[in-house]
């Protein structure tokens, strides 16, 4: 078999383990060979049988042991019915999809995290933290309660020089105020990042994506869209002359500059007409 | 360098003769223009009705082997009057590409009335769906019956003047009657084929994967099929002929050619091969006319048929 029908053919998977990480988050861990490998800020639709299909950004990489994992929120029908499953059960997975985040070995890094934007962020910065880099990681939460992967980016911060910083909405952990409002204080500062990475709710990215423009920093960011084939022909994902799916879902200045009109600001419902992001 | 590969069909004028599928990308103006931009010689645009559609539930798409695809999507699209916005502003670019809109309806004024305003809006024809495998009260429904065939392009072609295609569905008997009725009723051109009636099932779960459980099966699988509708359809009526069933390769397109077809559809290959392959394929046809001394692509329509 080929490694586009290999890797867009579904496998059904059990579920290996399910992990609580905060009170409206899981983990859900399987193994796939293929998932294991992925990239860095690549993705796979998940089936849920009988109820849905829907795109999910791995949290996980683990190909030592063939081992991969999503981190989904409780929002909708779908994700309720996977917050429902317990280790054993059967899931459907293909991919994965997409481009991932362009790794940068050395220099001086700033990861802007917020929501459950932070599962793709978590094997870039596995994979970051074995290289020669310095990294700046902030991770923004509404409440204490919400705050996602903290140990775990803790733990991977002590084995390069950086710094975790955390904001909450309400102040009730870290900082308060919004995780933006601290990268532009770093900024301003005049801290000096060769790359900005961001993923979350598309409002702070957009926030982010226009610090790094006024402060000249090479910035990449993780996009989300309603998404039905995911291998760049169904159209729905569709961002100006990109497809989320396949040319995404990580985008670069460049790219975001070009699609300036619509990132942050609408998006492609299902049948195709703009909604606001 | 001669162009051997600029080529008419139903009065529409092409670069090339590779044109974007109905239903891949499709949606927007920017996703038209980057498949013209990459080589497309024409444009379908995804199938819009009068109203908006939000489509069928997820999965909408399987992987089959040997570069297939089984999808049962459902028909999305935003609505005439909206996407009517969409095809103006892909005018405005002037692009050197026709842009042919799909349209399909639940009744025969809804096809006239969202055909009229698409039109009206600047698309240089209309491909008729009547060949949708998955969803009921249109599609296949219509175009597996040759008096309801002959009625929707009659009355379509009767309120509009820009060039008509009929898109048929290869999930019949006998193509050649369908095919017949649709050159009677006065189409400009034919276009063969849609999907295949089809479903995958999970063996895990004993599950049909798709949400609709059945939906059309589309690439290199359906190839044959579709070849032998075209030759079919050639030996029968007189009226241009587009190819379309699992063309990836510039070899595929020419074996549609010399079955009969006058311009080809891309489709499913752009999973595997992305937008490239509009340029890719085109390359191959005019090498291989080249090297067989061919002036231009349309010598070569139908010479199966001489033997």
């Amino acid at each position: 078999m080929d490694k586009h029908t290999a890797t867009s053919k579904m496998r059904t998977v059990k579920l290996t383990s399910v992990t609580l990480e905060t009170p409206t988050v899981k983990s859900f861990t399987f193994n796939d060979k293929l998932c294991s490998k992925a990239k860095p800020g690549q993705f796979i639709m998940i089936w849920i049988p009988r109820i849905d299909e829907i795109p999910m950004s791995l949290s996980t990489l683990d190909p030592k042991r063939s081992r991969a994992a999503v981190t989904v929120e409780k929002i909708g029908e779908a994700t309720s019915a996977l917050h429902k499953m317990k280790t054993g059960d059967t899931i459907g997975v293909r991919g994965p999809f997409g481009n991932g985040y362009t790794l940068e070995n050395a220099g001086k890094i700033m990861i802007v995290g917020g929501g459950t934007g932070l599962a793709s962020l978590m094997p870039l910065t596995e994979k970051l933290a074995k290289g020669k880099t310095e990294i700046t990681f902030l991770m923004g939460a509404k409440t204490k309660s919400n705050i996602l992967f903290y140990t775990r980016v803790r733990k991977l911060l002590t084995r390069v020089k950086g710094q975790l910083v955390v904001t909450t909405e309400d102040g009730t952990f870290g900082q308060k105020g919004m995780v933006t409002t601290r990268a532009e204080e770093l900024l301003k500062q005049g801290e000096q990042f060769d790359m900005i990475y961001a993923c979350g709710p598309e409002k702070m990215m957009q926030k982010m994506f226009l610090l790094t423009e006024r402060f000249h920093v090479p910035f990449e960011a993780s996009l989300e869209r309603f998404m039905r084939c995911a291998i760049g022909i169904c159209g729905t994902c569709v961002i100006g002359r990109y497809r989320v799916c396949k040319d995404g879902p990580v985008f670069s200045s460049r790219q975001l500059r070009e699609a300036k009109n619509e990132f942050g600001h609408w998006r492609r419902g299902f049948d195709g007409r703009k909604t606001t992001v | 360098m001669p162009n051997r590969l600029t080529t008419e069909i139903a009065d529409l004028h092409l670069r090339n003769p590779t044109i974007l599928a109905a239903g891949i990308l499709g949606l927007t103006t920017a996703t038209l223009q980057e498949a013209i931009k990459q080589g497309a010689g024409a444009v379908t645009t995804k199938s819009i009705s009068l109203k908006p559609r939000q489509g069928y539930a997820n999965p909408a798409i399987v992987q089959i082997d040997n570069h297939s695809l089984l999808n049962a999507m459902g028909l999305p699209n935003p609505g005439a009057k909206h996407f009517a916005k969409e095809i103006k502003e892909l005018k405005r670019q002037r692009l050197h590409a026709p842009i042919i809109a799909s349209v399909f309806g639940f009744t025969l004024d809804e096809f006239t009335h969202a055909a009229e305003i698409l039109s009206k809006a600047g698309a240089d024809a209309i491909e008729l769906n009547i060949s949708c495998p998955h969803v009921k009260k249109t599609g296949s429904e219509i175009g597996q019956n040759p008096n309801l065939v002959s009625k929707v392009v009659k009355q379509v072609k009767n309120t509009i003047k820009k060039p008509i295609i009929v898109k048929l569905t290869p999930n019949v008997a006998d193509i050649t009657e369908i095919a017949t009725a649709a050159a009677k009723a006065g189409a400009n051109a034919i276009t063969a084929t849609n999907t295949i009636r089809a479903m995958a099932i999970d063996i895990e779960t004993h599950q049909p994967i798709l949400a609709n459980k059945i939906g059309g099966l589309s690439g290199q699988a359906v190839k044959p099929i579709a070849v032998r509708c075209v030759y079919e359809i050639y030996e029968t009526v007189n009226v241009p002929i587009i190819g379309c069933g699992g063309i990836t390769t510039w070899q595929d397109a020419v074996e549609f050619m010399l079955a009969g077809a006058s311009a080809i559809q891309i489709g499913t290959a752009i999973a595997s091969e992305g937008l490239g392959i509009f340029k890719s394929i085109s390359k191959g046809i005019d090498a291989y006319l080249r090297n067989k001394n061919f002036r231009s692509v349309k010598e070569i329509i139908g010479q199966a048929h001489r033997h």
